[in-house]
């Protein structure tokens, strides 16, 4: 079939990656996409536990690139859509227990059957990093409006061009529109200017999340989240839909707001 | 336009977190981005000697192009002694045109016919 990997990353531990790859990958399936997640945090994995699947694991990555299972076996299918799947992390490891050309060597193998394999990478710039990008196409760097997240979102666009990944994306989340209108956080035009790279989507700071995540439940499955409608755009341009950044009136007052802060054009 | 409300209500000024925010993440990320890639400094270095060798002869040994922080400001400082000032001649003045990719007035011409 020949799918895309996409790592989602972003320097800085805290910004949300494992929330965006949950979300971007239950939005993705939505679509009818064939989706596989990969856990690359070996020794920190959670990436289960946001999605609800802490209790269906057998095998893990480290099994199935040391052999001790097939592929196939380790990948857990979703609760809610039969055609998203898991590839948990291993818990009592350390990121030394995968190299790059194993990672390489994964992502291929699971392209073959899937249309899109998203890595939830681990922060930092070490070994973790390096395993979790080895195998990526393309690249989405998630930052909130701050300077340390901000900051290391920058260090990581250095590193990913050394990687030969190039114009990764930007996702903002944690976006306060109060904060901004106030003038007292960073708006969307602010760190765009800073960092110049392309914009793949906002998400505002919503307590939706972390509902959703204590019951293991992305919040694109609810539609009445804010942030849940940001990540389903978000998925929906990643799948190469043209999606107007804030056009959307649904929750009418929110979104202009929004629309205004965000102060660019496309 | 949320800048221009933002004016007119009076919210956003020179006292604003977010812009002291900005002009802080500026500033270092020139310095963070400097320290990760010194070839870039090295690239420039040799650039700088050659633009200017075209005037004079510098000491390409002790030429060294840094940062340098100022307050808020992060300014380029190339030290480049110089040895010698080279004849201001239009043989010269020609040459360092030519350099800029407009025709010297010798290939200009065209030769006179008879």
């Amino acid at each position: 079939m020949g799918g895309e990997v996409i790592v989602i990353t972003s320097g800085k531990g805290g910004v949300g990656k494992t929330t965006a790859v949950a979300n971007l990958g239950t939005g993705l399936a939505m679509l009818g996409r064939k989706v596989v997640l990969v856990d690359a945090d070996i020794g920190l994995r959670n990436l289960d536990i946001v999605m609800g699947l802490e209790n269906r694991i057998v095998y893990d990555i480290v099994n199935v690139v040391e052999g001790r299972c097939k592929l196939r076996q380790a990948l857990i299918r979703d609760k809610r859509f039969d055609n998203l799947f898991l590839l948990p992390a291993a818990q009592s490891r350390d990121k030394d227990a995968v190299t790059p050309e194993q990672m390489k060597a994964l992502c291929q193998e699971l392209t073959r059957d899937s249309d899109y394999v998203l890595i939830d990478c681990p922060a930092g710039i070490e070994r973790g990093f390096k395993n979790a990008v080895a195998g990526a196409d393309r690249a989405v760097i998630v930052t909130t409006p701050d300077v340390s997240s901000v900051r290391d979102a920058d260090r990581i666009v250095g590193l990913l061009e050394a990687s030969e990944i190039d114009s990764p994306q930007l996702l903002i989340n944690r976006v306060k529109p109060s904060m901004v209108r106030r003038g007292d956080m960073l708006d969307i035009g602010d760190v765009m200017d800073i960092l110049a790279i392309e914009l793949i989507g906002i998400v505002p700071d919503d307590e939706d999340i972390v509902v959703s995540t204590n019951r293991g439940e992305p919040a694109v499955l609810d539609a009445r989240s804010r942030a849940g409608q940001a990540f389903r755009n978000i998925a929906r341009r990643l799948d190469g839909e043209e999606v107007p950044f804030m056009s959307l009136n649904e929750s009418g007052g929110f979104w202009s707001r929004l629309k205004r802060l965000v102060n660019i054009g496309r | 336009m949320f800048e221009f409300w933002s004016r007119l209500w009076g919210r956003q000024g020179a006292g604003c977190s977010k812009d002291v925010a900005k002009e802080r993440l500026r500033t270092v990320l020139v310095h963070d981005r400097a320290s990760v890639a010194p070839q870039v400094f090295e690239k420039l270095k040799i650039d700088l000697i050659r633009a200017a060798s075209r005037y004079m002869d510098v000491d390409e040994s002790r030429t060294q192009v840094k940062l340098h922080r100022q307050d808020s400001a992060v300014a380029l400082v190339a030290n480049m002694p110089v040895l010698r000032l080279k004849h201001y001649t239009e043989q010269n003045n020609k040459a360092a045109r030519r350099g800029d990719g407009r025709p010297g007035k010798a290939q200009g011409r065209p030769a006179p016919r008879h």
